[in-house]
Parts: structure tokens; sequence; C-alpha cells
């Protein structure tokens, strides 16, 4: 395998100096097959050990390597150099605030998905001597592309609504709700509905499409985000127009 | 956080934008053909007084033009955000006012055909 | 040790950051042309209301160059408003048989087929041949 000389430009960020975040550049020499995550590593060890990111599992399972590389919502350790000509642009993810360098605070994604109650909330409560439920394949593949989500929120990143109005829940949110009440063990859809239902819920969403394109994952939130308003609708409609029926 | 009324603005504009998918488009053309001197023969007036004197096709055009003018308007709506505007409850207020008066219009007009 | 997260502001300019927010944008802006044929069109009821004369008066609207070019532009973006929800109607509406989904291709293809006669029907029941 060869070298590659490479130029990364870093936005850095210093809370305790500076006011702003400016770019930094680094030449170095990389080798041909690595990804940006392997750069950013070298540049850690071998030439500025101040340089701050997140990271962890290397291949693309653990999702803490999001940012913005030339622009786009990536994983760092999904980035490959042979990819990109000319100078590499590294910036936090967007829509986060900024911590430090790359290191962005993801608190309000932490709340949101806290909010939906990403959780099983079993339909009938089986006691732990009655057995396993039980699922056909059918039923797994109801749910299964949503619960591939590894929250690593480039979704949010590539969302201009989500830029635009920071109430809004968010791609990767509503799309593990819609995985839970999309499950057959789940009876939580009523528990979720006030989350994402609510105005700063699905409807915030114009279908940009912007989520799914950058998803590692190929989870597809904004199909799920759509069947979430559809429903809903039907819901409202049923409820105001048929209260008698029952859901 | 409660679930929302959104579904009230949100309903009209999925089957509007579901409308103005299917029919808009050859509609357009019939009114370009008419303008190219290609008028098809519907848009001579005797035959449009007769179509249009029917009740099913005036309900049909009422609920044309009210579906096709609310998706519009909520679509409007939104762009007006993603561009920057803030004032969102002033310019819903205006489109969906525009979408609702020009609903009333064609209706007063179709009885008066 | 101090935290001090800096925000970064959000300005109109990210339409412009990748291709797929500025096709998002121009779908977007089809919703002009499609409400202004569409009240267009509520005129012309009027004046189809007030009689022969006020219809010939709406036809030679239609026949001049401003209308004509209006038209040309409404129907592209139409055509456009029509493409890209049939191309998403699959995402909204997944449909399940047996263990897997149906195809987008194979709803999306319904869509533009039932698009296709419907705009042949009217065309035909129009006189436009």
């Amino acid at each position: 395998m060869s070298e590659r000389a490479i130029e990364l430009e870093v936005l850095r960020y210093n809370p305790e100096t500076d006011r702003e975040p400016a770019f930094q550049r680094y030449a170095i020499t990389c080798r041909e097959e690595w990804v940006v995550l392997d750069a950013l590593n070298h540049i850690k060890e071998n030439v500025d050990p101040t340089l701050s990111y997140r990271w962890s599992c290397h291949m693309a399972v653990c999702g803490s390597c999001g940012m913005m590389i030339n622009g786009e919502p990536k994983l760092a350790c999904k980035a490959f150099l042979r990819e990109y000509t000319g100078v590499i642009r590294v910036e936090p993810l967007r829509h986060f605030p900024v911590e430090r360098d790359l290191v962005t605070v993801i608190d309000d994604f932490m709340e949101k998905l806290k909010r939906v109650r990403p959780y099983l909330m079993p339909k009938d409560v089986k006691a732990l001597e009655a057995g396993e439920y039980r699922q056909t394949p059918a039923q797994l593949n109801r749910f299964k592309q949503y619960s591939m989500c590894i929250n690593c929120m480039l979704c949010y990143a590539a969302c201009p609504e989500y830029g635009l109005i920071p109430k809004y829940i968010g791609p990767a949110a509503i799309a593990l709700a819609h995985r839970w009440n999309q499950d057959s063990r789940d009876g939580g859809r009523a528990a979720r509905q006030p989350e994402i239902a609510a105005t700063e819920g699905a409807w915030e969403c114009s279908f940009v499409g912007a989520c799914s394109e950058v998803c590692p994952e190929h989870v597809d939130p904004a199909g799920a985000i759509q069947q979430v308003k559809i429903r809903s609708t039907v819901d409202w409609y049923q409820e105001h127009l048929m209260p008698w029926l029952k859901k | 956080m409660a679930r929302s009324n959104k579904p009230i603005v949100w309903g009209p504009f999925a089957a509007g934008g579901t409308v103005t998918a299917l029919v808009t488009p050859v509609l357009i053309l019939l009114t370009l053909l008419a303008g190219l001197g290609h008028a098809p023969d519907l848009l001579a007036y005797d035959a449009m007084r007769a179509f249009a004197g029917q009740w099913l096709a005036r309900l049909a055009l009422a609920g044309v033009v009210f579906l096709s003018l609310w998706s519009a308007a909520h679509r409007l709506r939104i762009t007006c955000y993603d561009l920057g505007v803030r004032a969102d409850t002033r310019v819903a207020t205006i489109v969906f006012g525009v979408a609702l008066a020009g609903t009333a219009a064609s209706v007063l007009y179709l009885t008066r055909i | 040790m101090s935290r001090k997260p800096y925000v970064r502001p959000v300005t109109a300019e990210w339409i412009f950051r990748h291709p797929r927010y500025v096709r998002y944008m121009v779908r977007e802006f089809s919703c002009l042309f499609i409400g202004s044929w569409t009240l267009l069109m509520v005129w012309g009821l009027k004046q189809l209301a007030e009689g022969r004369a006020a219809w010939s008066v709406f036809l030679d609207v239609l026949k001049t160059p401003e209308s004509v070019v209006f038209h040309v532009l409404a129907l592209a973006f139409a055509a456009y408003h029509s493409v890209t929800w049939f191309r998403l109607a699959p995402k909204a509406l997944p449909v399940q048989r047996g263990e897997d989904f149906v195809a987008d291709g194979v709803i999306s293809g319904a869509h533009f087929a039932v698009w296709a006669v419907l705009s042949a029907a009217v065309l035909l029941l129009a006189g436009a041949f």
C-alpha cells in the first residue's frame, strides 16, 4: 500500500481561550487506504495532541465519530481518503453547539431520545416463566430497518428544519419511536403520540429527505416520519369524526 | 407536549398534493394549448357551460380548487420559513386566507353558471 | 475547566450547501406556479359565469405571450411536483406482502401509470386531439 500527502483543514475551538472557532490546517502523510478518522488519530498522536474528537469502534456501528467532512455529515471512520481530492475540511456535526474542536454538545438529542420512550412497553405483560415473545419474520421486518439506528445524529446535521427549528424532535427520535410502534410486542404507541405527534414532532418535517440520504445504516427516518404523519392524521380524523370507534 | 391539531392542515395538504400531482399538469396543458391557438373542444364557451353546469362537475371543480390552493398555501408557508421569514403566524394567516377566499370565490362563480 | 459551547448561526445559505437542498427548494417553489395557475382558473370561472363575452376575454388572456410563458413554466414545475410526489409515495405508504415489502419502483410505477392514464383520458374527453 502506498502513501499519500493529505491536507486537513479542521475547525478548532477552545472554550477557554477562543471567542469563536477557527480553521487550522494540518499537512500529513497518510496511507492510501485510510479513513478521515485515521488521519485525525495520526494528527493527535504525532502532530497535535490537543485536537479533540469523539470516536470508538472505527467500524461504523457505534455512531460516535459523526462530523462534517467537506460539508457533508459523515462518520469519520467511513469517510475514505480516496473519495476526496484537495484539502479535506473537517468540522463538528452541524446544528449542535460546539463543546471543543470537533466535539459537539449532544444533550438536546439525548433528551429528545428519552422523551419518545424508545423501549418496549409490552402490549401483554408476560411473566418470565411464560417464556419468550415470538415473532414471525414478517413481524420482524415491519420494524427491523428502524432498529438499525446507531444514534450517530448525522440526520440531525443534514435536516434543515432541525437547523431552523431547534425544538423539532428530529429524524432519529421519530424513527426510533416508529421502530417500537411497529413492533408487534409493543403497546406503547398511545404513550409516544404526545411526543411524536406534537407540533415539534413529525409536523415540523417537510420531507426534505436529507436525513435518509446521509444515514449510514439506511434506516430511512424520512419514511418513518411520513408514516407517523399519516397514522396521526388518520387518528385525528377518526377521533374527531367518529369518536365511537376504538383506535 | 400534547398531540397537535396539525392534521386539520396536513390532511388537506396531503390530499391536495396528490390531486395536483395527478390532474394539474394535464389541466395546465389544456389551457396552454388554448393559449397556443389549439383550444381543446371543451374550452369552447357552450361546452364549458354545459360541463360546469352539472352538479357533479361543480363539486369536483370546487374540491380541486380547494385542495390545490390549500396544498400550495401550506407549501408556501413552509418555504417562507425555510427562507428565514420568522413571522409564521402572519404568513399562515395570509396564505390560508387566500386559499379559502379563492375557494369561496370559485364556489360563488360555480353557482352562477 | 469552564464550558462555553459555541452555537453556530443558521442562515438561508443552507439551501446552496448541496444539490439535494436546491432540488428540494425547486420542488417547494412549484407551489407558487400551481397556486397562481389555480387562481387564474378561478378568475376563468368568474369569466365563464359572466357570459360569452367575458369568456372570450379569458381565452384572449390565455393567448398572450406572458400567459404562454407562464404556462410553460407552470407545466414544468407542476410536472416536477408530480414526479417528486410519486417517487416519494412508497416511503410514506409501504406495502408488506408476506415477509417482504413491495419494491419502491412498483408503488411509484403504479402512481405514474395512473397519472398517464388519467392525463390521456382528460385530453381525450376534453377533445384536445
